[in-house]
């Protein structure tokens, strides 16, 4: 047997390698540094790592060669790793965008002032909570700096994810995103039962999900023989005996992504999960999850299954409608802020799902008209902006027992701190896709694509679902700013360090920018083209 | 403007002039600094704050001055090029663009707006001047600075544009300051009221505005002057009639023409300097500017142009029936403001023969109601801000230089053989005359009521017995008051030079074209001395009425019925009220119950009915992870049925 010695490009593929690393290296540092100054290097690190491979993204970005397919199809990218990797326009551009936000998570992470002193993560995540093991690691000051290379190792999941060229690298990009996610839901510091049974859920439902996904796997290579998305695109061209293979296989393999997304039915751990992980985590999971795993649905649909899109297309019809409907409505009775943006996001994935339907080739477009992957990219930017902007400023409004999750105790917020509320209010105007805003920018761009894609029905639901949705982020609105608190239950906004606040500032700024000028952006979402094969 | 060289060859058979402006070079280049002075200025005084308030309406007049160089120095090089090189266009930038809509922050520089900006420029610096002193003790002369600063930016924004965005920027931006300013005294209740009452039927006309730029767009996908007075001509006749009436109900707005003219008098609730700039010389001329330079929709609408001959002409006399019965020295005069610009409205409204003779009053209008309402401010500030002329006279002796400079002012306006209201005023009646006769006679019986009116304010307030209390003492005005007073008497005399030669319709022809001269149905000379006469029984009309008699200091009650209804501003508010405001109260009422009753009622409903929804629905979530694992299960059960059943 000969062997033939695998080539990689190490210059394209250097952003993934360079977050694998600087998470191998947080290993390390784990192992050798005294636990006592471990923090800080750890910090650097992540981000100083999280940076390089941004700045590296960009500069793949820039160098990226325009190929042509066997089709004749053009676009921009290579497929890399042997078949393994693909770094095209939406990959780069969904690796910008998640390494941004794996920044602001690493920023929300190492936050320390909110806490008095300390992060808001767990001091010793192995003693049972309210024991005395726990109180003396408390009082020790002691803190998890795994945190760190947790979080890079996720986001190198992520990066993979939507950049896999088949269908196993996708699985092991599924997991390297999810395991450290896993984790990290359960170390929060305060109410730390929710927390662990938060992680215990997430971690359930996801390997059950990773099942099916699995399982999926199995049947379409048992359909095409190969597990490269090219080389499934052609099987399904040329069409075979066993088509049911194929389409149960579909199937299978769009239940994992449609957990990861969190589309109805796959819905039901968002809330808790949401609402029990650290909400840092949560800021960093709600974005980056969500965007990865689209990036990964949208490049197996559009890629592998383009053939079959007759088949798929009807099912993803209704996932959207009950994503947005249930997500709307059930938004509707939370108390709990976190779950109620949980919810939303519920409804999000329906709207981005709506994107998804949208038309896909040049020739149903009018002219000037944003194709689908367009249309889901803006998206999924103004999404994670504002998100990312929200959860954070959950993280400052607090009361006696920590984060003030329940809906009465932000009562009247918009007077003691107008600018927090302000900013607050601005982030959920943007979900609910005021004018303005950078979400109305993403809705447009979702629904008209979805619109000459003949989807109307969808994007019908879409725009009543999104009017439902007004009432409960204008609750919040309202409920800031013109509801005098009860004496007892005020929540007030702890002052944080730089990193919280520049990280809001950065979302916020980015929510106004996309409404204002999107035209950059969207110049930059169709400069990414479309998938390679 | 790359489209428009196909344009011309369309344009040829026209006989209204189009607009075909060359590239601005040279000295023309600087034409928007003229805007970005006073705009600067404006921006330092009220973004500085109290840092600026040493200094800062020194800045403000120093910004005007410096615009009215400019203005001065185009001017001139103006008046060295060739008639047919006088129009140039500036691009700034691309203000906005969107689908066929291609918006530019283009400026057109010709001799109409030449003349607006000497107008604007060079009273707007003699009443910044007069206003250092007017204000000196109020506390917040640098706002009131940066207002007058904003003011006049806005203004010349309204005539330098290029196009009908552009002019309604300068025209909305005009419609703020003045609100800003009637309301300056905000602590004073009607100062507020009549800014308020301002704002609210301006919006009436700007809506008129608005509604014509949008049919402009529509029927020549443009709201450049170029591009519209070059495809004017194939347009229909119907829909430039729409777009005249339109633009005339947004000039009737703007510029207090019946029936949106009832703010123009609570409007003197400003401070003198206010009503001298804004609501005599300049904003209020802007509808007579806007069907100017509309000319090219004009001239192919003849019911607009109708519609505006018979506004001007019930307003001409509207202002100055009312301008009879005012006590109040500046109401007098802003009623005499209304009459006069319906004189020019009309001139507009007669056409290619009477544009340059609009113009030309306008112009002259500015000098003497300038010079008339600073004089007006000086006598104020002599009597303590008393306005009531009943409380005045035999002011001459006590305020030698306001009398002189008013003298010169009343003069010109009743039209004294000479001074420059009597050209430009005659004019316009010798060209209605040969329009139409009962609107000619109508305009011949304003003068004679002008002449009424303004000898009745005359005498009041510098003649007759004195009826000021005795712990009045008046006083001259310093000279920072009296100077600008005495520049624009100079001019208020002078000004009829404009018309040596025919100087001015030649030098607006190649904006407004040049009319065929009709012979009059009288000769010239008869025409006017008959007005001479007529202006002559309404000076003695009010010497035998008011010089004679004793003026009593409070107003008489016994009056007939055509006094109270010139002092109730001809029932104009009482109008309003009862066919505009009171059935608009009605149907807010309507409209609030059936919000609060049927789309509160159903909003509720809907809001209720979801959340009761999604409360049932919230049981689904029982936080039990294996009933999760089930509905998870379940889902992909269906999926994979669903996909599999379906497609085989």
């Amino acid at each position: 047997m000969e062997f033939i010695k695998p080539t990689l490009e190490y210059a394209e593929l250097s952003p993934l390698l360079i977050v694998f690393g600087t998470a191998c290296l947080g290993i390390l540092l784990e192992a050798f540094l005294p636990r006592g100054v471990r923090r800080v290097p750890q910090i650097t690190l992540a981000i100083v790592g999280l940076t390089a491979a941004l700045i590296a993204t960009v500069v793949v970005g820039l160098g990226l060669d325009t190929t042509t397919d066997d089709a004749g199809r053009t676009g921009r990218g290579l497929v890399g790793a042997e078949g393994s990797i693909v770094v095209d326009g939406p990959t780069v551009y969904l690796w910008g965008l998640l390494l941004v936000f794996a920044i602001g998570g690493a920023l929300l992470f190492a936050e320390r002032r909110l806490e008095g002193g300390v992060s808001s993560f767990t001091p010793m995540a192995a003693a049972a909570p309210g024991s005395d093991t726990e109180r003396e690691a408390s009082t020790r000051g002691l803190e998890h700096t795994e945190i760190y290379p947790l979080l890079v190792f996720a986001a190198g999941g992520m990066l993979l994810f939507p950049a896999s060229g088949d269908l196993l690298t996708m699985f092991v990009a599924l997991e390297v995103l999810s395991l450290p996610l896993y984790l990290l839901c359960g170390l929060a510091r305060r109410r730390r039962l929710l927390s662990q049974e938060a992680a215990m859920k997430y971690f359930l439902l996801g390997a059950f999900a990773s099942g099916f996904f699995l399982y999926g796997a199995a049947l379409v290579y048992g359909y095409a023989g190969t597990m490269s998305f090219t080389g499934i695109n052609e099987a399904v061209h040329a069409g075979t005996e066993s088509r049911g293979l194929l389409l149960a296989g579909i199937a299978l393999l769009a239940v994992g992504l449609l957990f990861k997304v969190g589309a109805v039915p796959f819905q039901a751990w968002t809330p808790d999960v949401y609402q029990g992980a650290p909400t840092a985590v949560t800021a960093f999971m709600a974005a980056g999850t969500k965007i990865a795993a689209f990036g990964a649905l949208a490049r197996l649909l559009y890629v592998a299954f383009d053939g079959e899109r007759w088949s798929w297309q009807p099912v993803l019809w209704v996932i959207a409608i009950l994503s947005m409907i249930l997500g709307a409505v059930l938004a509707i009775p939370q108390t709990d802020v976190k779950r109620m943006l949980a919810y939303s996001s519920v409804a999000h994935s329906g709207f981005i799902l709506t994107g998804i339907l949208g038309a896909q080739s040049i020739g149903m477009l009018a002219e000037g008209q944003y194709s689908s992957l367009t249309g889901v990219l803006f998206y999924l930017t103004a999404y994670g902006f504002s998100m990312v902007g929200a959860f954070a400023i959950v993280t400052l409004v607090r009361d006696a027992g920590g984060e003030a999750g329940a809906f009465n105790h932000w009562a009247g917020l918009g007077k003691r701190s107008p600018l927090v509320a302000g900013a607050f209010a601005f982030f959920l105007l943007s979900m609910a896709g005021i004018p303005l805003t950078a979400g109305f920018i993403g809705k447009w761009a979702v629904f008209t694509s979805a619109m000459s894609a003949g989807a109307w029905p969808v994007v019908l639901v879409a725009i009543g679902s999104s009017i439902v949705a007004i009432f409960f982020y204008v609750r919040y609105v309202r409920l800031m700013f013109f509801h005098e608190p009860a004496a007892d239950e005020q929540a007030a906004v702890a002052v944080p360090s730089l990193l919280t606040s520049g990280t809001v500032v950065v979302c916020l700024v980015a929510t106004v920018a996309l409404g204002v000028v999107p035209g950059p952006v969207l110049d930059l979402v169709v400069g990414a083209g479309d998938f390679i094969r | 403007m790359s489209a428009l060289s196909s344009l011309t060859a369309a344009a040829a058979q026209t006989q209204v002039p189009v607009v075909a402006p060359t590239e601005a070079d040279g000295a023309f280049s600087l034409l928007w600094l003229i805007i970005v002075l006073p705009l600067a200025g404006a921006a330092i005084l009220l973004l500085g704050g109290r840092r600026t308030d040493a200094w800062g309406h020194l800045l403000g007049t120093a910004t005007i001055l410096g615009s009215f160089v400019i203005s001065t120095v185009l001017f001139v090089q103006l008046l060295g090029r060739d008639a047919e090189d006088r129009q140039i266009y500036q691009h700034l930038y691309t203000w906005f663009e969107a689908g066929r809509l291609d918006v530019g922050m283009d400026l057109l520089y010709d001799p109409l707006s030449a003349l607006f900006l000497l107008l604007i420029t060079g009273v707007g610096s003699l009443i910044h001047i007069y206003s250092i002193g007017y204000m000196a003790h109020d506390p917040r002369r640098r706002r009131f600075f940066a207002y007058l600063n904003l003011f006049v930016a806005a203004m010349l924004m309204l005539v330098l544009a290029e196009n009908y965005v552009g002019l309604f920027l300068g025209w909305e931006g005009v419609g703020l300051a003045s609100y800003l300013l009637i309301g300056f005294w905000q602590h004073k209740p009607s100062a507020a009221a009549a800014a308020k009452k301002a704002f609210v039927i301006n919006r009436v006309g700007d809506m008129g505005m608005g509604l014509a730029i949008f049919l402009l767009f529509v029927t020549f996908g443009s709201t450049s002057f170029t591009v519209i007075s070059h495809l004017a001509p194939g347009a229909a006749e119907t829909t430039m009639n729409w777009i005249g009436v339109l633009l005339l109900i947004g000039a009737c707005g703007k510029s207090a023409q019946v029936p949106l003219q009832a703010w123009l008098l609570d409007a003197m609730e400003g401070p003198t300097p206010v009503s001298a700039l804004i609501h005599a010389a300049t904003m209020v001329t802007a509808g007579v500017y806007l069907i100017t330079r509309s000319n090219f929709v004009f001239e192919l609408a003849p019911t607009a142009q109708t519609a505006v001959v018979v506004v001007a002409t019930v307003t001409l006399l509207w202002g100055a029936i009312i301008g009879c019965a005012k006590d109040d020295i500046k109401k007098a005069l802003a009623g005499s403001t209304m009459s006069q610009i319906g004189y020019m409205m009309l001139g507009a409204g007669l056409g290619v023969a009477g544009y340059a003779f609009a113009i030309f009053h306008l112009l002259t209008h500015g000098f003497f109601k300038a010079n008339m309402f600073l004089g007006a401010g000086s006598v104020m500030h002599a009597m303590d801000d008393d306005v009531d002329m009943r409380h005045y006279g035999a002011l001459n002796k006590m305020l030698p230089v306001t009398f002189l400079t008013f003298a010169m002012g009343y003069l010109a306006i009743i039209g004294f053989p000479g001074f420059s209201g009597f050209w430009s005023k005659d004019k316009i009646i010798e060209t209605a005359l040969v329009e139409s006769p009962i609107v000619g006679i109508c305009a011949l019986i304003g003068a004679g009521i002008t002449g009424f009116y303004m000898t009745r304010l005359m005498l009041m307030t510098f003649f007759t017995k004195k009826r000021w209390a005795d712990e009045v003492h008046p006083h001259e005005s310093p000279a920072v008051m009296t100077f600008p007073l005495i520049v624009l008497a100079a001019l208020s005399v002078l000004g009829g030079i404009l018309l040596a030669g025919n100087w001015i319709v030649d030098w607006l022809s190649p904006v407004v074209g040049h009319a065929e001269h009709h012979e009059p149905p009288l000769p010239v000379i008869v025409i006017t001395l008959i007005t001479v006469g007529v202006v002559a029984i309404g000076v003695a009309a009010a010497w035998f009425l008011v010089g004679r008699r004793e003026v009593p200091r409070e107003a008489p009650t016994d009056v007939s019925f055509v006094t109270r209804a010139a002092r109730a501003d001809l029932y104009g508010d009482a109008i309003n009220e009862g066919l505009v405001v009171n059935p608009g109260r009605h149907t807010v009422a309507a409209l609030t119950s059936a919000d609060e009753h049927v789309v509160d009622g159903a909003f509720s409903g809907g809001a209720t009915t979801v959340s009761g929804v999604g409360v049932g629905l919230r049981r689904l979530q029982t936080g039990y992870v294996r009933s999760y694992a089930l509905s998870i299960f379940a889902g992909a059960a269906l999926l994979v049925l669903t996909i599999v059943v379906v497609n085989l």
